[in-house]
């Protein structure tokens, strides 16, 4: 009798590299477009067409990398912890790959928004740095990152590699809801959050569309990095198996 | 448009130091993110090559 299948079928197919490095194939020429489309029409928005904030000039206009950046460096800290966890939950191999392929993208971004954090800062509080709670905080998710990548650079891409990179990115966590509310429990330097779903924000429309194409753009970009990164990922682990093979002649 | 001048756009009311900076610095990260691992590709896919070309070459 077959074993009754508790999860859906797509979830099992997953299981296999060879049909993942196909849907890697199909999904990035659609993901490189739309990231270049909406990147390309925000980043011309927020220079050139979004008013200027009244108190800040036109230092304002880093916002429009600096929340995008933000967002996604905690965005890929969850999708990393929690591919780890289904990596170590139902030994997907996948689930490891992707894991590994968001560690240092997603540094880099963590870098991106606390240097432009600095950048902004220095025009605007006076100063580039001050051991503000979300400053602080920032800081340490990067570091969370380095210490995940230097696990990986260590181990090597062993299955204990991928199980203690992923304990510690599960332990980390607890910093994402402290990144998140760090501005309401310690008032200091930082401003409170630009976006909420519950709320309207506190800017103007023609202030908060460049923002909100710009935050579509980086999710985008995050989408291809981590595919062409998965992509070098498979064929290196599966180097052995013969649709690898068949596929390197083929190059 | 937001500007009267190019060299109003460049300067960005004195700010042009920071706002240039901010998106060069970040624009230079996501091509990094995007060309390095297509690199990548290639000489995985060419190391791969030789290394099955020296396989069969020795069966």
């Amino acid at each position: 009798m077959a074993k009754k299948q508790i999860m859906p079928l797509w979830f099992y197919r997953l299981a296999s590299p060879k049909y993942c490095y196909q849907i890697t194939a199909t999904l990035l020429p659609y993901f490189a477009a739309i990231t270049l489309a909406l990147l390309s029409i925000g980043i011309v928005w927020a220079l050139l067409f979004a008013p200027q904030d009244y108190q800040q000039g036109n230092s304002f206009r880093i916002i429009y990398i600096h929340v995008p950046s933000a967002l996604l460096a905690q965005s890929i800290y969850l999708t990393m912890a929690l591919s780890g966890a289904i990596g170590i939950i139902w030994k997907m191999k996948i689930a490891d790959m992707v894991a590994y392929a968001c560690a240092p993208i997603g540094a880099s971004m963590a870098f991106v928004a606390l240097i432009t954090g600095a950048i902004w800062g220095k025009p605007t509080w006076g100063s580039w740095w001050v051991w503000d709670a979300r400053l602080t905080s920032m800081l340490i998710l990067l570091f969370l990152y380095f210490g995940v990548m230097a696990l990986y650079s260590a181990m090597g891409n062993s299955a204990s590699a991928a199980r203690a990179a992923a304990i510690l990115s599960l332990v980390g966590l607890v910093n994402i809801p402290i990144i998140k509310y760090s501005v309401d429990w310690w008032n200091t330097l930082h401003q409170p959050a630009t976006f909420t779903l519950t709320e309207k924000p506190a800017m103007p429309v023609e202030m908060w569309l460049p923002l909100l194409v710009m935050v579509l753009g980086f999710y985008f970009f995050f989408a291809t990095a981590m595919l062409l990164r998965l992509r070098n990922e498979i064929l290196l682990r599966e180097k052995r198996t013969s649709w690898v093979k068949q596929l390197v002649s083929e190059l | 448009m937001q500007f009267d001048s190019w060299l109003a756009f460049f300067n960005m009311g004195g700010h042009g130091l920071y706002v240039w900076l901010s998106f060069g610095i970040a624009l230079l990260v996501l091509m990094l993110n995007i060309v390095s691992p297509l690199f990548q590709f290639k000489s995985t896919v060419q190391s791969l090559a030789k290394k099955y070309q020296r396989e069969s070459n020795r069966q």
